[in-house]
């Protein structure tokens, strides 16, 4: 089923960790497999923040194989050493979990391509996200597991997107959990709710073309296929409008970048979505309990129609 | 085979357009005698005097709590409950078998007012999808907008919502009538079998798509048609009955009815033979 939910705050930063955690917690009947936060904090801007994996999760329920630390040590170091034969300098190094980092990365080039290539090039090595704002954490459980794992009731800033997933098209496993980083570009993460029926023959394509796939979930399809578009040229709202010819199937999906917050709605409208919007804070999500967990006066919501797609600026 | 009688005779309903087939056999409708209400008893139902009145705070409780506590204040013969802080709980008010004014302060999630028989209900806030489903009498008013599939399945009663809804709404509906003050999204009545729609404002894509019968009417534009969904002609008694239900449901009295745009089935994709249920009793 899954759920996902989102929130902008345009003019003002507030504990944004905390309050998609109460949001995403809210929908956890929705699955709780796993939670993806992508956490748009404040920053100076200067450096990259990389967000990646050298292993899986193998607790209750993990779909992944088992293994020795020893073997995220090593993975590590080649990390470690790729990046400062990148040209690239670790300016700060926090190993949240075993299997878990993140990196504070100075690095002048703008086409972060050939650098996440070839810090993927290593085995078990995944980029979860890299950007000058965007933090993308997930990991199994519910929203309130993850957020007590990885400390993200102390991150500031202004926008969020998160999921709670129930995995139904592929393993349970970080690889295949939301939000998905919108590869090879800075500062883009996509969650979705929904079925992709034309995921392969989308894959294939855009393989060819040089596109990069790390899981075999459908939802990842959306992030290359925006990722592609923005390649080309399309702004993000073209790109999202595009997607409604392109991909087949039921979806409701958020995407954000630095400064924006987006969402798309497939033309059958089979998947929920409600939405809150005031002058100052979007608040979206699956179910209206969600917004309810940030805003418990009464309000006004609505549900966005059949192929709708709206774009919200800081 | 079984001997199937048929009957000639048209009800009201037929006549206004509702639907057309003659029902014959086994399966034709059987309605409740009222001389033989002493012997009729509904499990779960109460007598409740609507003057007896009180209020209940939701705000800590879980919808399984919520309505068995309605459903406890009935059996105290409390005919007038107003629920406050629903807060978006979903499967609130699901399930009431009688009469009873219940008033709603505030917001519904998903499934709310499902399953009931016969009460009044005004939610003072949105609804969130599936509301009333498989509602069978009453009177359900949503001051505000609705989500998705609003009035799945309904088989009668009316079903109010003063702002817009989302997508489907009426889907499956067997009797009863839904008006929206608002617009309404895609695949609006979609495979409906019998009752009416009522849509002020837009409506879009796919309009009635496989209806099998029952009546859409549109005040507003309408995105595209869906299979088997055509137009007809609005009757003076068509504009008679939408005046009275508007009128009735508050809603849009001063609308000009003469402009809006009624929708049938088409009867191309129609296969829905009632003689067919008593056919395969036969056979077996």
């Amino acid at each position: 089923m899954c759920g996902i939910a989102g929130l902008i705050y345009k003019d003002k930063s507030v504990n944004i960790g905390t309050q998609l955690q109460a949001m995403l917690q809210a929908l956890k009947h929705r699955g709780e497999d796993s939670t993806g936060y992508a956490l748009y904090g404040d920053t100076d801007g200067k450096n990259f923040i990389m967000r990646f994996k050298v292993g899986e999760n193998v607790g209750e329920g993990s779909s992944s194989v088992n293994e020795e630390t020893s073997v995220y040590d090593e993975r590590i170091k080649i990390v470690n050493a790729h990046i400062l034969s990148m040209g690239a300098k670790i300016i700060k190094e926090e190993r949240i979990l075993p299997y878990s980092l993140r990196y504070e990365v100075s690095y002048d080039e703008k086409d972060l391509r050939d650098f996440s290539r070839k810090i993927e090039s290593v085995p078990g090595v995944e980029i979860l996200s890299m950007g000058k704002s965007l933090e993308v954490i997930k990991d199994l459980g519910n929203a309130k597991d993850v957020c007590d794992r990885y400390n993200l009731d102390k991150i500031v800033g202004t926008h969020a997107i998160g999921h709670a997933r129930m995995a139904t098209e592929s393993g349970v496993d970080i690889k295949s959990a939301h939000p998905f980083w919108g590869y090879p570009f800075s500062d883009v993460s996509v969650v979705h709710n929904g079925q992709l029926t034309n995921y392969w023959n989308n894959r294939r394509m855009l393989e060819n073309e040089g596109m990069r796939f790390m899981s075999e979930c459908d939802s990842e399809l959306i992030a290359v296929y925006l990722a592609k578009k923005l390649r080309d040229g399309a702004t993000l709202e073209e790109g999202m409008r595009d997607s409604l010819k392109g991909l087949d199937g039921v979806f409701t999906y958020f995407v954000a970048t630095k400064d924006s917050l987006g969402m798309a709605k497939d033309t059958m409208a089979a998947k929920p979505l409600v939405l809150y919007e005031s002058d100052n804070l979007i608040a979206m999500g699956s179910e209206e309990i969600a917004i309810r967990a940030i805003l418990p006066q009464e309000i006004d919501t609505y549900d966005p129609y059949d192929g709708e797609v709206k774009v919200w600026q800081i | 085979m079984a001997n199937l009688k048929t009957t000639d005779k048209k009800s009201t309903s037929q006549s206004m357009g509702m639907h057309t087939e003659l029902l014959t056999g086994r399966t034709q409708q059987k309605f409740f005698n009222p001389s033989e209400a002493e012997n009729f008893f509904y499990f779960g139902t109460y007598d409740v005097d609507f003057n007896k009145r009180t209020e209940l705070d939701v705000k800590e409780m879980t919808a399984p709590e919520v309505n068995k506590e309605i459903d406890n204040l009935m059996s105290k013969g409390f005919g007038t409950i107003v629920i406050k802080n629903p807060q978006g709980k979903h499967s609130l008010g699901v399930g009431i078998l009688n009469k009873l004014n219940l008033i709603f302060e505030g917001s519904l999630g998903y499934f709310g007012m499902g399953s009931c028989d016969g009460p009044t209900v005004r939610i003072n806030g949105r609804v969130g999808w599936s509301c009333a489903e498989n509602l069978m009498a009453g009177k359900v008013v949503i001051e505000k907008n609705a989500g998705s599939c609003f009035g799945a399945a309904i088989r009668g009663g009316d079903l109010i919502c003063k702002g817009s809804v989302g997508a489907r709404t009426g889907i499956d509906m067997k009797g009863g009538t839904i008006i929206v003050g608002g617009d309404a999204g895609a695949f609006t009545g979609f495979m409906m079998q019998r009752g009416r729609i009522i849509i002020l404002g837009d409506v879009g894509i796919n309009l009635g798509d496989s209806m099998y019968d029952g009546t859409i009417f549109i005040g507003g534009k309408i995105g595209s048609f869906g299979s088997d969904a055509v137009p007809a002609d609005l009757t003076v008694s068509d504009q008679d009955w939408l005046k009275r239900k508007l009128k009735v449901a508050e809603i849009g009295e001063k609308f000009d009815v003469s402009k809006m745009t009624k929708i049938v089935s088409g009867k191309k994709l129609w296969n829905y033979d009632n003689l067919e249920p008593a056919e395969k009793k036969g056979a077996i």
